[in-house]
């Protein structure tokens, strides 16, 4: 606690700054960029000012998956899973594994098995260190939101199998850069992924041994949605077109028969082996499909991508998640349309979303799910100053239930606030305000080091804050915000307050 | 902060009552359940072990426990002729069962064949018939927590676990028990806090919520006084589960009457050790905790408790070669509390031996764990044909006379 005499210092602060606020300039988009981006900081609204909000947005909706600032990019660069393709990754560490259950004597066999595990779980937290560096820094901030969204909506587990080899890769290179693209290419994308086939076990799906796993999950979840009407037989006739897609870990093709030969695929670690395929014809979503090898995914996709169903999924999943719970009805029929009508161009639909009025009325009226309110509070505590160490972010996400590609089953996270709004939840969330608001938890000590943590405290008491989060304050906040006794405990109420916790 | 700061910070805390809900103690002989899941398909064969089986020894030349012998600290504790307990439960869980607080039900498990952890963990959670379409937003402790009404859950993890979510009435709280609990907020600051979420525009669950999570941890930490007093006098806390487990006696005792908590570390593919090493250990652990929830629950209140000790699969019968066993099928569970009629083995059973096992390689499931638990929580909530049907739908309670 400060002593008195620092108090009154303090006081006199806020207001020599909250007069000054009363000559800005109009007050910025906050509310706007908390739910466009991952958190408002000062850098943002700097940029969205400068360029006038339609603008920001048409960029934003249009960037390219771009490099991060320089001190965070020397991180993601150092990373082994950015300087090592994951085909190499996933064959080495498949490697390690073998020679480790190798080895006879029981010791040796523990302490390889351990140097394995290590190296695995090292993998996984390079991946989630690299995620959270860009959704703290990617200029493209809207493209880094649409990335976690895509990957929740095609989720995988890391914790399944060799996925943690993959899981880095299936972000960068499958979701990220079509997160504002084409929905029928992510969606191929992703079915053309070893992570995905592992993580829904195609991989095992064969003529004679069907597995409807994943076919079942491309139908309920990835694209028209439960109850849309598609039935039973075309959840398993999907599962026959997809047998003989998997995933081969060896350099060479399989011996194949000389007819099947050039229906062979085989890309990195993707592969369709016709030794495996069901070659009879389907009838899938009312149409025949000819037995004819791969060709049958892609027009399997292709019906699917094309299915107003998914149009109308798809547009109320981006609507949930960019506006909350039960959005408006009009607003998702708009999105379906411009789906429909833009052949699934996700930046079309979005642009429909976030420029609608529909929209501007739900800002700051949504609750913020564990990964957005932990990435708000740091961008908002640091702003552009580039953290060192995002083990205690990934540690806050795994406390509050939402850990980076820890979620368990295909379907995802869940949207509805009523997931993370309970008691538990609340109080792991106040607790995690003052490791935020008190210091600089842990950040800004480089890892795997004896350095002494860098000086570092979150100034969140700052210009924006006079400028324009004040003003968004119920009377019952600012009241509180003025009886902290220290700027540690302002920070701590402010990451607490009500409106924090929305977007 | 400090410990002495936390109580202090409890001390404070105590006027901030809200809804009324967890705050009034149980009433005297109120009926109290706690679900203990054993995350990871615990060798359940090797704890509660058909040692009366010449199969069994020959299916794990290098796990098996010795048969029953008073003169061998090694060998299995005798249950009947069929069956003998871990010795590493010879000091906690064998003296509930020489006093007949505790059953065991062998061939238990569900009708899910995935033998996948994370899908069989969710259909015990979600406790729905098999093979129809799951609802993953409503567990079946939340059910039971919604056809009991007025009734105290909580959920002892670091998030709300699956069988816990979808309650119709206020959400469920969770705190974790483990290891040092202070680190919290001040009682200062949680007031400050609380003032915030006061305002009538904010949505009313989340106020609820919020003052209901300083509610829990400032009952916890009440609770939890006397240790700290201990502590502070120098006597050595126990670790990990035992931990974990004397507190959730403690609260149970006064607090909470519907609770879960999950312990995991089951998942023995390699050199999972006999009746030494690392499963012994382990179950060793879970023994001392759940003894010391019996004695930290006290016995006026153990009389109306009921434990149930779970996990999602059993293992395979015969070791596999790296000293270990694999994902299998039919597992032991455990039924304990003062009323329960134990000391004895329940439900059907069949002879263990090549020929009866399922698909040749683990145990059958014979008692599907829906009825086990409906036919239970049946008798000790005196739930109707409907209530009971509102937390396992479809399924038959299965009369075990436990309780």
């Amino acid at each position: 606690m400060l002593k008195p005499s620092h108090k009154r210092l303090v006081c006199g602060c806020f207001a020599l700054l909250a007069s000054g606020s009363a000559h800005a300039a109009a007050p910025a988009p906050t509310a706007f960029l908390d739910r466009v981006t991952w958190g408002v900081n000062e850098a943002v609204v700097r940029d969205v000012t400068a360029r006038g909000q339609r603008d920001w947005l048409e960029q934003q909706l249009r960037a390219p998956a771009a490099p991060l600032p320089p001190d965070a990019q020397a991180q993601s660069d150092a990373m082994r899973i950015s300087r090592e393709p994951m085909t190499q990754l996933v064959v080495e560490m498949d490697a390690q594994n073998r020679a480790a259950n190798a080895l006879t004597d029981p010791d040796q066999r523990k302490t390889a098995r351990d140097a394995y595990n290590k190296d695995m779980a090292e993998l996984l937290r390079e991946a989630q260190s690299r995620s959270l560096l860009r959704d703290l820094y990617a200029p493209g901030q809207l493209r880094e939101q649409m990335t976690w969204f895509w990957f929740n909506h095609f989720n995988v587990q890391a914790g399944k199998r060799d996925i943690r080899t993959m899981v880095g890769d299936y972000e960068d290179q499958a979701l990220r850069p079509r997160a504002l693209g084409r929905f029928r290419d992510l969606l191929e994308a992703t079915l053309r992924h070893p992570a995905m086939l592992r993580y829904l076990d195609n991989d095992q799906n064969a003529v004679g041994h069907i597995n409807e796993n994943y076919a079942r999950e491309i139908m309920e979840l990835h694209s028209m949605g439960v109850g849309s009407g598609y039935s039973q037989k075309d959840v398993q006739e999907l599962a026959r077109i997809l047998t003989g897609v998997g995933v081969d870990l060896k350099p060479d093709a399989p011996r194949l028969k000389p007819q099947w030969q050039p229906l062979y695929v085989r890309s990195g670690l993707f592969e369709f082996n016709p030794a495996r395929h069901d070659f009879g014809d389907k009838q899938f979503l009312g149409h025949t499909i000819k037995g004819s090898g791969f060709k049958e995914v892609e027009e399997a996709l292709d019906l699917i991508a094309a299915s107003p169903a998914t149009a109308h999924h798809i547009a109320l999943q981006l609507a949930t998640y960019f506006t909350g719970d039960n959005p408006p009805q009009a607003l998702v029929d708009r999105m379906a349309a411009t789906f429909h009508r833009s052949d699934g161009d996700i930046a079309a639909v979005l642009r429909v979303l976030l420029r609608s009025p529909e929209f501007e009325a739900s800002l700051g009226k949504q609750f913020k799910d564990p990964v957005h309110y932990a990435v708000s509070a740091v961008r908002l505590a640091y702003g552009n100053r580039v953290v060192l160490n995002t083990d205690p972010l990934n540690y806050w996400l795994q406390r509050m239930g939402e850990g980076l590609y820890a979620h368990e089953t295909p379907d995802g996270f869940a949207m509805d606030a009523a997931a993370w709004t309970g008691p538990g939840q609340m109080e792991t969330r106040f607790e995690i305000a003052r490791s935020i608001g008190s210091g600089s938890a842990g950040l800004f000590k480089p890892r795997g080091g004896a350095l002494p943590e860098q000086p570092a405290f979150p100034q969140i008491q700052n210009a924006l804050f006079y400028q324009s989060l004040m003003q968004r304050l119920s009377p019952n906040t600012a009241t509180v915000l003025t009886q902290a006794r220290s700027p540690q405990e302002w920070n701590v109420l402010y990451l607490s307050s009500p409106e924090f916790m929305h977007r | 902060m400090h410990r002495r700061d936390l109580l202090k910070a409890a001390g404070a805390l105590a006027p901030l009552v809200f809804a009324g809900r967890a705050f009034a103690a149980p009433a005297a002989g109120s009926s109290r359940l706690l679900l203990v899941f054993l995350r990871g398909a615990y060798d359940a064969a090797n704890i509660v072990a058909p040692v009366g089986s010449d199969f069994y020894h020959q299916a794990r030349p290098s796990l098996a426990l010795a048969k029953p012998n008073p003169a061998d600290p090694h060998a299995a504790l005798p249950l009947d002729g069929d069956w003998g307990l871990h010795p590493a439960l010879k000091d906690s869980i064998y003296p509930l069962w020489q006093a007949k607080q505790v059953a065991f039900v062998p061939f238990a498990g569900t009708d899910d064949m995935s033998r996948s952890h994370f899908e069989t963990q969710d259909t015990i959670e979600l406790g729905q018939p098999i093979g129809g379409s799951r609802n993953f937003r409503s567990g079946f402790m939340a059910r039971l927590a919604d056809a009991l009404g007025q009734d105290r859950p909580i959920a002892f993890s670091d998030r709300v676990p699956l069988c816990f979510q979808g309650s119709d009435h206020l959400p469920v709280p969770n705190i974790a028990l483990a290891g040092n609990l202070s680190g919290g907020i001040d009682p200062h600051q949680a007031q400050l806090i609380q003032a915030m979420y006061q305002d009538g525009k904010i949505d009313k669950n989340l106020s609820q919520a919020v003052a209901q999570g300083f509610a829990v941890r400032s009952t916890v930490a009440k609770s939890l006084a006397d240790e700290m007093v201990q502590a502070n006098r120098g006597a050595v806390l126990p670790k990990g589960f035992e931990l974990s487990a004397r507190r959730i006696g403690h609260l149970m005792r006064d607090q909470y009457n519907l609770a879960f908590v999950d312990v995991g570390g089951w998942d023995t593919h390699v050199n999972q050790g006999g009746a030494q090493g690392y499963l012994a250990d382990r179950i060793g652990e879970l023994g001392r905790g759940l003894a010391g929830f019996v004695q930290e629950i006290g016995p006026e209140a153990w009389r109306s408790t009921t434990v149930v000790v779970v996990s999602e699969f059993g293992r395979t019968f015969r070791e596999n070669g790296d000293k270990g066993t694999d994902h299998g099928h039919g597992s032991v569970y455990w039924v304990m509390g003062g009323s329960v009629r134990g000391g004895r083995m329940v439900g059907p059973q069949v002879r263990v031996a090549a020929e009866t096992l399922n698909q040749n390689r683990d145990l059958p499931v014979l008692t599907d764990y829906r009825g086990l638990v409906g036919g239970l929580v049946q008798r000790q909530f005196a739930l109707g044909g409907d209530r009971l049907n509102m937390v396992f739908p479809t399924a038959k309670p299965v009369g075990l006379d436990l309780i």
